[in-house]
C-alpha cells in the first residue's frame, strides 16, 4: 500500500529521486573536518530566524508610534515573548558568527576557485542580503540606537554626488528618520528579503552539488570515467547523476554519514546558543545595545554610535578616511573584494596545506586584521584607534592585492592525487 | 500548422518589437513602485516652514528649534564672536563657503542673513550627530577659539558660523536651512528670504 502510494508520487514528482541526489546518494569527500559544520549551522540559524521571526511579528506593531512599546509588550507580557525575542536577537549574532566562519573556510581551503566561482558568489550574495537584514532588523526595535545606527548608514547614500540627497530622501519616504521608514524597513524585513535570502540558499546548495564539495586537501573526488580500477572507487552506492560522468573515489554519501556528524556539531551548538540566549542575550552590551534601551529621540545622539559588532570590520574602513565618499567607497569596496576573491587568486593549488609559506602569512595577516578592525568598530574613533585601523584597513585591501602578485607564479607543494589514509 | 518556409526577418521583428514593448511595461510598472518611497503628502505637510521668536534670546544663547524633525540651532551672536570669525579662517576647510551648503543670501562672512543671529542645522555633515555647543570653552578642542561645536560620535568640529575646522572627518560646513526674518523679531525657518 504505502509502497505503491510512494511510486505513485514517484512518477509524478520525483522525491525520492531528488533526496537520492542531494542526500542519500550525494558523494562527499570523506575527510571533512571541523571547518565542514558551520554550512549546516548556517541552516539551522535561518530556520530559527525564520521561525521566531514570523512569531515575533503576530506581536509587534510596526509604526513610528507603537514599536518601542510593542517590544516592551513582548518582553513583559507575551507568554514566552522575551525568549523569541531573545532566540532571534541571538541568532542573528550567532548568523553571522558561523557565515563568517563559513567563509574563512572556504578561503582556507581555496573552495571559491575553479569551478566553484558561482558557488562563492551566490555565497557572497547570502552575506550581502544577510547584511541588509540585519541592518533593517536592528531599526526595528526603534530603540535610540536604532534610530541613530539607521541615520549613519542611510546618510552614507548622501555621499554619493548629485543624486546623494534625493537618494536619502527617498530610503526614508521623510525629510528625517521616522515611521515611514521604520514601516518600509518592516516589509523588506519580514518579506521581501527572506524570500530572496532562501532562493539564494536554494542556488547555494544546487550550485555546490553541481560542482562537488571541496575538502581539506583541495583534491578531486571526480574522476575521468574508467580511469580508476572499480576496488580503488569508493564503494557506496551514488546518483547515477554523478556516477555516468565519473569515477567518484575518497567519498561517502552525505546521509547518514554527515548528518550524524552534523548533528553532533548541531548540539555544541545549540548548547552555546543556549547558554548565550539564557544567560547573557544582550551580549555584553555588544548583541543589543544600551542606548537601545531608550525610545528612538531625532534630537538626542548617543555619545558614542557604534554598530553592532558583525558590522565592525566595514565600519572601521569607513571611518579611518577622513573622506565621507572615498569612505564609503572603500566600505563597499571591502565587500567588493571578497565578491572578487576568486578572481584576486590566480593559483591552481586550492588548499592551504600544499600553497606556498607567503599565503598563510598573508592569510593569517588577513584574519588579523578582520578581527582587529572590527573590535575598532565598536570602539570609540580616537586618533590612536583611527591609526591601528589605518593599518589594518591597508592589511585587509593588501591581503587581496598580494594574492594577486604572488599567486601567479606560486612555488607550491605537491597536491596528492587522492586523500590518504 | 502550415509549411510555409520560416520569415526569420519576421521572426527577428516580432521577438524585437515584444521585447521592446514589454520593456516599456516593466519601466511603467516600476513608476509606482519606486515612486511609492517618496515622502507622502502627509510627510510633506509635516515638513512644513516653523516659525521661531528670537526676540527674547540671551546674547550667546542657543536655542534649538525642531524643523522637520531637525534640530535647528538658533544662535545669538556677541560683537565678540562676529569679529572673532574671521581670525582663525586659516584653519578651517571651506572658509569662504564656496559649497552651497547655505542658500545664496547666505553666502557671506558670517553664514546668515543678520550678524546677530546664526541659524544652522544641528546636525553634523558627517553622520547625522548633533554637535555639542562649547560656549566660552571651546578652547579645549581649538587653540585661540572661544566659542564652537564639537561632534561627540567622531570628533568633528565647527565654529561659530557653522563653518568646519580642517582635518576632522565632517567633509562641509553645517547646513543653513532656508530661513527669513518676517519682522525684526521672527525667524521663520524654511522659507527662504524673498520667497514669500
Amino acid at each position: 500500500m504505502f509502497a505503491n502510494l510512494m511510486a505513485w508520487i514517484e512518477q509524478r514528482l520525483p522525491l525520492m529521486d531528488a533526496m537520492n541526489k542531494h542526500a542519500a546518494q550525494y558523494p562527499a569527500p570523506k575527510n571533512f573536518n571541523f571547518w565542514y559544520v558551520f554550512g549546516i549551522l548556517a541552516s539551522v540559524v535561518l530556520v530559527n530566524q525564520l521561525l521566531t521571526g514570523v512569531w515575533l511579528t503576530m506581536n509587534y506593531d510596526p509604526t513610528g508610534d507603537g514599536a518601542f512599546a510593542s517590544i516592551e509588550y513582548i518582553m513583559r507580557d507575551v507568554d514566552y515573548g522575551w525568549m523569541l525575542r531573545y532566540m532571534h536577537s541571538t541568532g542573528a549574532s550567532a548568523f553571522f558568527v558561523v557565515v563568517y566562519m563559513h567563509m574563512f573556510r572556504g578561503m582556507i581551503y581555496g573552495s571559491y576557485q575553479k569551478p566553484r566561482e558561482l558557488l562563492w558568489l551566490f555565497g557572497m550574495l547570502i552575506f550581502l542580503v544577510l547584511m541588509a537584514e540585519a541592518f533593517m532588523g536592528y531599526l526595528l526595535p526603534w530603540g535610540n540606537m536604532s534610530y541613530w545606527g539607521a541615520q549613519v548608514i542611510i546618510s552614507i547614500f548622501g555621499a554619493i554626488p548629485i543624486i546623494g540627497d534625493d537618494l536619502t530622501l527617498w530610503i526614508r519616504g521623510d525629510y528625517v528618520i521616522s515611521g515611514a521608514t521604520l514601516t518600509r524597513f518592516f516589509a523588506l524585513h519580514v518579506v521581501a528579503l527572506p524570500l530572496v535570502l532562501v532562493v539564494l540558499v536554494f542556488l547555494h546548495i544546487l550550485a555546490l552539488h553541481e560542482v562537488g564539495s571541496n575538502n581539506p586537501e583541495g583534491t578531486d573526488i571526480k574522476k575521468p570515467k574508467g580511469s580508476v580500477p572499480l576496488e580503488e572507487q569508493s564503494k557506496f552506492q551514488f546518483h547515477e547523476q554523478y556516477t555516468k560522468k565519473y569515477d567518484i573515489v575518497d567519498a561517502i554519501p552525505f546521509h547518514p554519514y554527515y548528518t550524524v556528524k552534523d548533528l553532533v556539531a548541531v548540539v555544541i551548538f545549540l548548547i552555546v546558543f543556549c547558554w548565550v540566549m539564557f544567560f547573557a542575550p544582550e551580549g555584553g552590551g555588544y548583541f543589543m545595545e544600551a542606548p537601545n534601551f531608550e525610545p528612538a529621540n531625532g534630537l538626542k545622539t548617543p555619545e558614542h554610535i557604534a554598530p553592532v559588532w558583525y558590522f565592525g570590520p566595514f565600519y572601521t574602513v569607513l571611518r579611518v578616511i577622513p573622506d565621507k565618499l572615498l569612505g564609503a567607497i572603500a566600505m563597499f569596496g571591502a565587500i567588493i573584494m571578497l565578491f572578487l576573491l576568486p578572481w584576486f587568486d590566480r593559483g591552481v593549488v586550492k588548499s592551504l596545506k600544499y600553497r606556498c609559506t607567503a599565503h598563510t602569512i598573508n592569510l593569517t595577516q588577513f584574519a588579523i586584521c578582520f578581527i582587529v578592525l572590527g573590535a575598532l568598530g565598536t570602539m570609540p574613533a580616537t586618533p590612536l584607534n583611527n591609526m591601528i585601523g589605518t593599518i589594518a584597513s591597508f592589511g585587509y585591501f593588501g591581503f587581496f592585492v598580494a594574492l594577486w602578485v604572488y599567486s601567479k607564479n606560486e612555488k607550491t607543494k605537491p597536491v596528492p592525487e587522492r586523500v590518504s589514509g | 500548422m502550415s509549411n510555409a518556409p520560416v520569415n526569420n526577418g519576421r521572426r527577428r521583428f516580432l521577438t524585437a518589437a515584444t521585447s521592446v514593448v514589454g520593456g516599456v511595461g516593466v519601466v511603467g510598472l516600476a513608476v509606482p513602485f519606486i515612486g511609492s518611497w517618496n515622502p507622502s503628502a502627509r510627510a510633506k505637510a509635516a515638513g512644513a516652514p516653523v516659525e521661531v521668536n528670537v526676540g527674547k534670546i540671551e546674547p550667546g544663547q542657543l536655542i534649538r528649534a525642531e524643523w522637520r524633525g531637525k534640530p535647528v540651532y538658533v544662535v545669538r551672536r556677541t560683537e565678540e564672536i562676529v569679529s572673532a570669525l574671521a581670525a582663525h579662517d586659516g584653519q578651517l576647510k571651506d572658509p569662504q563657503s564656496e559649497e552651497p551648503q547655505q542658500p545664496a543670501y547666505a553666502t557671506n562672512a558670517y553664514r546668515s542673513i543678520k550678524p546677530e543671529f546664526m541659524v544652522a542645522l544641528g546636525v553634523c555633515t558627517h553622520l547625522g550627530c548633533a554637535p555639542t555647543y562649547y560656549k566660552g570653552n571651546f578652547e579645549e578642542q581649538v587653540e585661540g577659539v572661544s566659542d564652537g561645536f564639537y561632534c561627540p560620535c567622531h570628533g568633528s568640529k565647527f565654529d561659530m558660523a557653522g563653518r568646519v575646522f580642517q582635518s576632522v572627518p565632517a567633509p562641509t560646513n553645517l547646513v543653513v536651512p532656508e530661513h527669513s526674518f518676517p519682522s525684526a523679531d521672527t525667524l521663520l525657518i524654511g522659507v527662504g528670504q524673498g520667497d514669500a
